[in-house]
């Protein structure tokens, strides 16, 4: 029977240099390489889409923009031009090309080692497994925000007719920069949720352990953070401004804002009602008759006479100037909890696995 | 040097113990087999040693004293998992490469002179080779990386009987050609006959037998008698296990230099491996470790052999 008492040595750790992390660039490429050809097929497929539909509706803008707004001729082309509106429910479209770069790259890197258990393979060699997971999803990581970053630009490009000054004579529905499926994919949160995407990806990977239940998982995370961050968390960003210029009486609020909220006070600064329909009957009886004669409801007037019986509309709205801020304020918290999550995902592969 | 040492090391999930109070020292310079039923704890003592799991009490320390999962731990152990996992989807050449890569040290002369001699072509996909090939590529991977500790978790469970002698072969010749020091686990008791010099036993997440062989096979016998005598060995100090056939008893008992007057009818011989694995594992309370030893135990435990 040998030595069943152990002395309770336990060595520090006898330094030995570490495998190089630039080796884990071909072991990414090496294993990756199919599903980044997938998105890069992918999103070639989606830009070539808007390429074409951009370049109709560049040309059709142009047109309508440049023609003589009083010949017969231009009425048409302006019509044709706000007739192409439609695309921009393409937007909501677009909305779902990072989740599924996320999901279809995030999701199966640490899924599929632990599904088909070749995570006994790749972090039982000296490479280490915490080291082997940070650089992986790192390469992968960059690479997919920068493709989404790169598809972005095109999709700036494409909306620019939307958003141009003067577009309002061609009377398009006011498009807001700030509108969900608008925002969403320019400037730098396209990239953003992207990264967010595959960080969720990741993470349920690494927690749920199979690739496609993972999949699923992200697609539904992320759908509910972009729902949520686009409907609840947008709007706070910065405290709105706020203007006592009557809605509706034209926009002194500037075109393409968003998150607008009136609401009426009373002189004392109570609030009152949001509008003339929640108006007390006392109130609008009284401004019903004498002033306007037309008896269609014509706000502009009505509310003039709210104004003259004490009444103060105050609106409140994010202008379409803050489009920039409210871009970085938006990557920044995308970046930071992708980051947390990637570093989550780390961690637990570095604490418990098998 | 010690190739494992595990100092009161527990591995729990959930509310089961998958191993307790597993203290044990492995010589290096062995060919040390982990044998155990089904779920008796070898898996989880292996991942132990390679830090794919982390202990929930104790520690285990590898190669003379390194904490399991340090960089130099990784560095001196090569791991074959259980079905010897492999990117189906890659191909031999890049299996070869993707090891290199994270590695410090990989033979690619000596991986690509086995796989020929093996009739691997470089260029199958890794899914697309036989189990044994695909047992012998993860081996070659394994070796290639120039260990100081091979660890293999049931290699041999998916392979047919002329692989796995291919198989055991080629463990053998690395570790006399390179002093590898290995520690392989397996339910196929027959198998290691031949080959383990250092047996360990495992039984419901206990460590009942840690030793070398010849010192095992040296201080055990099996002493058969009358069957009907056989009731007074029971609980007795020493005796392992008492089995019956053919209406004689055959008790494998433990010799401590001692010895006890047999009655008449009764005779010693000496004891094989599998017959010594197979009577510990059919006592599981049975230990030939120092501890608290309770008393007999009727159950017995299945053995796939």
């Amino acid at each position: 029977m040998t030595a069943l008492t152990l002395p309770a040595r336990m060595k520090q750790n006898t330094r030995v240099g570490s495998v190089p992390w630039r080796r884990m660039a071909w072991v990414t490429w090496r294993q990756h390489r199919v599903s980044l050809a997938g998105v890069a097929a992918f999103l070639s497929m989606v830009a070539m889409y808007v390429w074409i539909a951009g370049l109709q509706l560049h040309r059709a803008y142009a047109a309508a923009t440049t023609c003589n707004p009083s010949s017969p001729a231009c009425a048409d082309l302006v019509t044709s031009f706000n007739n192409m509106n439609h695309v921009l429910i393409g937007g909501y479209v677009l909305q779902i090309v990072p989740a599924l770069v996320g999901a279809f790259v995030g999701a199966p890197v640490l899924a599929r080692e632990l599904e088909t258990g070749t995570f006994r393979y790749a972090w039982t060699q000296a490479f280490g497994r915490w080291r082997w997971t940070l650089a992986k999803l790192t390469a992968l990581g960059v690479i997919v925000t920068a493709a989404a970053g790169a598809i972005s630009l095109l999709f700036s490009w494409y909306y620019e007719p939307y958003l141009a000054t003067g577009n309002q004579s061609l009377s398009v529905s006011d498009a807001s920069p700030l509108a969900p499926g608008l925002f969403d994919l320019r400037g730098v949160s396209f990239a953003a949720w992207t990264l967010m995407a595959f960080s969720i990806g990741v993470l349920a990977g690494v927690l749920i352990r199979r690739v496609v239940p993972a999949i699923v998982a992200t697609l539904a995370a992320y759908t509910g953070l972009v729902l949520a961050a686009g409907n609840l968390l947008r709007q706070h960003y910065l405290a709105p401004l706020l203007t006592t210029t009557l809605s509706g009486a034209g926009s002194a609020n500037g075109p393409g804002s968003a998150f607008v909220l009136s609401q009426w006070f009373t002189r004392g600064g109570r609030f009152a009602f949001y509008n003339w329909r929640d108006a007390p009957r006392s109130l609008i009886q009284a401004c019903a008759s004498p002033p306007t004669g037309g008896g269609k409801s014509a706000p502009v007037s009505l509310y003039q006479c709210f104004v003259q019986h004490g009444y103060t509309q105050l609106t409140r709205y994010q202008p379409a100037s803050r489009f920039w801020p409210f871009q970085w304020i938006e990557g920044g918290w995308l970046l930071a909890l992708s980051i947390l999550l990637i570093a989550i995902t780390v961690w637990l592969v570095r604490r418990r696995v098998a | 040097m010690n190739v494992i040492e595990a100092s009161e090391l527990g591995k729990r999930y959930g509310s089961t113990w998958a191993l307790r109070e597993c203290t044990l020292a492995i010589p290096d310079g062995h060919v040390a087999a982990l044998v155990g039923p089904n779920g008796a704890g070898k898996t989880t003592l292996l991942n132990l040693a390679v830090s794919l799991t982390d202990p929930t009490v104790g520690s285990v320390a590898v190669l003379g004293g390194l904490p399991a999962g340090s960089p130099a731990a990784l560095d001196g152990i090569a791991f074959v998992a259980q079905d010897a996992p492999l990117y189906k989807n890659l191909s031999v050449a890049d299996m070869l490469h993707l090891t290199r890569n994270l590695n410090r040290h990989f033979d690619q002369g000596y991986a690509e002179t086995r796989l020929e001699e093996l009739d691997i072509p470089l260029s199958r996909r890794a899914g697309k080779l036989s189990g044994g090939q695909q047992a012998q590529l993860a081996l070659t991977l394994a070796l290639a990386r120039r260990p100081r500790l091979l660890v293999l978790d049931e290699p041999m469970a998916m392979l047919d009987p002329l692989a796995r002698h291919d198989f055991m072969a080629r463990v053998m010749t690395a570790m006399a050609e390179d002093g590898v020091s290995v520690v392989l686990s397996s339910h196929v008791l027959a198998e290691l006959e031949r080959v383990a010099d250092y047996l360990i036993l495992v039984s419901r997440g206990r460590v009942q037998v840690a030793a070398d062989v010849d010192d095992l096979l040296a201080h055990h016998c099996v002493v058969t008698g009358p069957a009907a005598e056989a009731e007074r060995f029971r609980g007795r100090p020493g005796v392992v296990h008492a089995g019956y056939d053919r209406g004689r008893a055959h008790v494998l008992v433990k010799t401590n230099g001692s010895t006890n007057p047999l009655g008449p009818g009764w005779e010693t011989r000496p004891v094989s491996l599998e017959e010594l694995a197979l009577g510990y594992l059919r006592d599981p309370v049975a230990a030939a470790l120092p501890g608290p030893t309770r008393g007999p135990n009727d159950e017995s435990s299945e053995v796939t052999r």
